[in-house]
């Protein structure tokens, strides 16, 4: 733009190097510049204007102020040109004039006059702000998505949207979520204010274009209401002044409604501009597929929660007399389930066996898990049978033979029953490692029952042992994963029984909890960082001296409050 | 408690409940000071935990066996299931603050601290989600999106939890929870909290209740970054190294041990495998100190060991040795040499007065 002065004029502006006149020296080129050009003399009066100039201000001739035609902040730049000599750092002058922006470049004419060239800068100051606007935008919307995308909590997601909402796009911002019911959750922002949720019934049909909007089918676009039209429940508490002008934006979601966006400004506030509707509709896109994946996520979070329930091992506590506590990991670290299993099912009364079960099917993961639940529930309708070991495994045998999965499993049946300070055990191994006991004065033992797996032949072979625990020894049932753990210092070794038996003649008389969190804990550190089966550990014991335990190892339960 | 003396009596009886076993007496106990009006808070950070820093002192002294300690830590748990039990009733403490998440970071077995942590917190009216020892980051982060609390409390109490906290730290942040950091591992004065970014960092139970009094604000999206942003001096690999090679560096000291130090040659199976934990303990923590930079990581982890086997009657020298076998094999690694030179120092150099104890891996000599 500047290319327009002619470069016969020297254009370091406020030089005093000795002007010739200006009608001489540059002939008729000024006149036929394109950009206006005003020679004014130093008190203010035009002596020339160019046609550039004359189109720019209309009637301005020879002879007028030049006051009369431009601006302030021209006559008052011309004043201070005149009075003295312009600093060399000074800005460049700009302004406007007659619904344009000008730069005003002044050279020295004669007699202390100025030629001024002006110069139009309207379209590249309108460029500029266009593009800091954009950049601004897009700083805005990558920041949104990337908070956004960083929660899948839907309440949280609700209000960063209404928050920035409220931040970037109007005075206010309320998000109408999806229908609970009769209700619905609004989120509430106002700038720079706190944000507040509430979930409470409200006529959304008052609201004109909501209704649609929540719908999310047939898609509409964001719609301008009428500020007298809103009910009240929509004006955010602590918003500032009558609501000048109001937008209702659909938040579109994958396939399900995510929501509505009602933006509100106040009456000083301008109203929205096209660019700003189209913003707030980039910004509608971006929240409603972010609340929609939240929602999503935490929908299946539910389900998965819900299915897994019945699979995750059970809390154990202390039944008639007898500690019972148990312990368990996944396979994979990110799974809570695998083919690992145990149970405890509690007599009706002291007097009845108490039916602990512990198990390995064959395979790791979910479908595992799946199948220790059909498992886990086979034994329970059979355990009116327990007295006989070998009855229970003949009939999940053929259970697990007539269904339709070729997975077979090991298992442990072990029927506990306190009879004064000891307790009675009948212990039925199938397939399955056999337990150990840890005596009072630290022997362990092995309990020599042996028998064939289940679900993959026709007939099971088991051979019951039994056996008695007195104050302060353990029985402790255990998975291939805990035995099979690989790992140790030298990084490839099982941590294998004879270790296990060493961690658990340390053990006499702990209580069952402890006893159990020991051996996991030797076997975890045992494995580090390296892959592992699912690992899992039943501890059955007496308690060592006292009374019984009151409590009844509420511990177990409390520990683990999760979700 | 409204006399220390109180309290410290009470804690000295119920010392000698849990020291033998007597998990019916030592609920009873404390019960019966919770019934009598003794204020729940204190009866737990007053009574309760200085029973429990016992057991680990009493075992690092040689005095208890491990199995003791875990036994020990069972029955407090009970303990404290009672004074929770009790103070969950009905119309008791209502939760009028916001939620938090309390757990320990994956891997970290010492789930006490935390525990007490949680406790407190309920009784002074926290919604608390108590995720217990060893919680893997998947499960951690997943539990956080369903939730969506005020702040989540990690716990480590070994320093070798260090990078893994790192990560779990990383984690909460990304999905905009901020972290409080608490427990031995992150330094007495909370430095290694600041290194790894946790948002705050408390220094006992009452600290993080009033750091989360005082509010904490939510981490943006600024929070998202890479390990090396926080540790720049990882970009060396020397930590990556060391812990690949982890079971190679231990495989060659213990052989190379076993040259120089000939008591070792008489050693049994299960004794040549305690000094082949011990040796991996010792790259463990020096892996720690490489990724955290600093020396004092491995030097305390170091006086105490020492200490720990001259309780029982395993001399440190051996420790010395080991360190100088280990030199050797990183002879590439600048930093490695730095801090293994300075755990020698360390070591040698060693005061014979007992020093606070550092929480190790339960070294099983």
């Amino acid at each position: 733009m500047r290319t327009c002065v002619p470069p016969l004029v020297s254009s370091s502006p406020g030089t005093s190097a000795r002007p010739p006149d200006a009608g001489h020296t540059v002939g008729a080129t000024w006149t036929e510049a394109p950009c206006p050009v005003l020679v004014v003399d130093r008190h203010g009066g035009l002596v020339d204007v160019n046609g550039a100039a004359r189109i720019l201000l209309p009637g301005a001739v020879s002879g007028d102020w030049l006051h009369e035609h431009v601006p302030s902040w021209l006559c008052d730049a011309h004043r201070r040109i005149t009075d003295g000599p312009r600093p060399a750092d000074a800005a460049p002058l700009s302004g406007p004039i007659r619904e344009r922006h000008f730069e005003a470049h002044p050279t020295a004419a004669g007699d202390g006059g100025v030629v001024w060239w002006l110069v139009d800068d309207t379209d590249r100051r309108l460029a500029e702000a266009a593009l800091t606007d954009a950049q601004t935008r897009t700083e805005i919307l990558s920041h949104v998505s990337s908070t956004l995308l960083s929660t899948l909590n839907v309440p949280r997601c609700m209000e960063v949207t209404a928050s920035m909402a409220a931040e970037h796009l109007a005075d206010a911002a309320v998000l109408v979520g999806p229908a609970k019911g009769w209700r619905q959750s609004l989120t509430y922002a106002v700038r720079g204010g706190p944000v507040s949720q509430v979930v409470q019934m409200v006529d959304v049909s008052g609201v004109p274009g909501l209704t649609e909007a929540l719908q999310g089918f047939p898609p509409v676009p964001a719609r301008w209401i009428n500020p007298d039209d809103i009910p009240d429940w929509v004006t955010p508490d602590g918003f500032a002044g009558p609501v000048g002008s109001v937008i209702v934006a659909p938040l579109p979601g994958h396939g399900v409604p995510a929501g509505a966006l009602i933006l509100l400004r106040s009456s000083t506030e301008q109203s929205f501009s096209e660019g700003e509707e189209v913003f707030a509709r980039l910004f509608a896109a971006r929240a409603g597929a972010a609340l929609s994946a939240a929602r999503l996520y935490s929908e299946q979070a539910t389900v998965t929660a819900t299915l897994m329930r019945e699979l995750l091992p059970p809390a154990l506590t202390s039944v008639h007399g007898v500690e019972y506590a148990g312990g368990y990991r996944a396979a994979k670290d990110h799974e809570r389930v695998g083919g690992d299993f145990y149970d405890v099912h509690p007599g009706s009364d002291p007097s009845q066996d108490t039916l602990v079960v512990l198990g390995d099917v064959a395979g790791k993961g979910l479908d595992a898990a799946v199948l220790t639940g059909k498992i886990r529930n086979t034994l329970h309708a059979l355990l009116p049978l327990t007295d006989d070991h070998q009855r229970v495994l003949d009939l999940l045998n053929g259970a697990l033979l007539s269904s339709r999965h070729a997975r077979f499993v090991t298992l442990v049946l072990a029927s506990v029953r306190r009879r004064g300070s000891r307790a009675q055990l009948r212990l039925t191994s199938a397939g399955h490692l056999p337990p150990l006991i840890v005596r009072a004065d630290g022997t362990v033992e092995d309990v020599p029952s042996h028998g064939t797996l289940v679900g993959a032949l026709p007939a099971v072979t088991a051979h019951t042992v039994r056996t008695v625990l007195g104050p302060g020894e353990t029985c402790l049932l255990y998975t291939d994963g805990i035995t099979e753990a690989r790992g140790g210092p030298l990084g490839d070794e099982f941590f294998g029984e004879q270790r296990l038996r060493r961690a658990l003649a340390e053990c006499a008389g702990l209580p069952a909890e402890a006893v159990v969190e020991r051996v996991q804990m030797l076997a975890a550190q045992w494995l580090g960082a390296g892959r592992h089966d699912d690992m899992a550990a039943v501890a059955i014991s007496v308690p060592r001296s006292g009374p019984l335990t009151v409590l009844n190892g509420r511990a177990g339960v409390s520990n683990r409050r999760s979700t | 408690m409204r006399h220390p003396t109180a309290a410290a009596e009470l804690a000295d009886r119920l010392w000698q409940a849990v020291a033998g076993g007597d998990e019916y007496a030592a609920v009873d106990l404390l019960r019966k000071a919770a019934v009598d009006g003794a204020d729940e808070e204190a009866l737990l950070l007053e009574v309760i935990a200085p029973v429990q820093r016992k057991a680990g002192d009493e075992w690092a002294a040689g005095r208890i066996t491990v199995a003791q300690e875990h036994a020990t830590t069972a029955i407090n748990e009970r303990v404290v299931a009672t004074l929770a039990h009790r103070a969950a009733a009905p119309g008791r403490h209502p939760a009028r603050r916001g939620r938090v998440t309390v757990g320990c970071v994956d891997g970290e077995w010492h789930a006490f601290p935390a525990r007490l942590v949680a406790e407190v917190l309920r009784l002074r009216g926290w919604q608390v989600d108590y995720l217990g020892a060893r919680m893997p980051t998947a499960h951690l982060v997943a539990h956080l999106h369903l939730t969506n609390p005020d702040a989540v409390l990690l716990s480590a109490s070994v320093a070798t939890r260090l990078p893994t906290a790192h990560a779990a730290v990383t984690a909460c942040q990304a999905i905009g929870v901020p972290v409080l950091a608490g427990g031995r591992a992150f330094g007495t004065d909370g430095r290694h909290a600041r290194a790894l970014g946790a948002d705050r960092w408390a220094a006992d139970a009452r600290g993080a209740a009033a750091v989360l009094e005082a509010g904490l604000a939510r981490p943006g999206p600024a929070a998202i970054r890479q390990v090396a942003d926080d540790l720049p001096h990882l970009a060396d690999q020397e930590y990556t190294m060391v812990v690949q090679s982890r079971a190679m560096l231990v495989k060659q000291t213990l052989v190379d041990l076993e040259t120089r130090f000939p008591a070792m040659r008489g050693y049994d199976d299960a004794q040549r495998e305690h000094a082949a934990q011990d040796i991996a303990h010792i790259v463990d923590f020096l892996a720690t100190a490489l990724y955290v930079d600093d020396p004092e990581v491995f030097t305390a982890f170091l006086t105490w060991t020492a200490r720990i086997l001259e309780a029982r009657h395993v001399p440190a020298r051996s420790v010395a040795l080991g360190l100088d076998i280990l030199a050797e094999q990183l002879r590439e690694f600048p930093r490695a040499l730095v801090l293994l030179r300075e755990g020698r120092t360390a070591v040698v150099d060693r005061p014979t007065r007992p020093t606070r104890p550092v929480p190790g891996p339960h070294l099983p000599v």
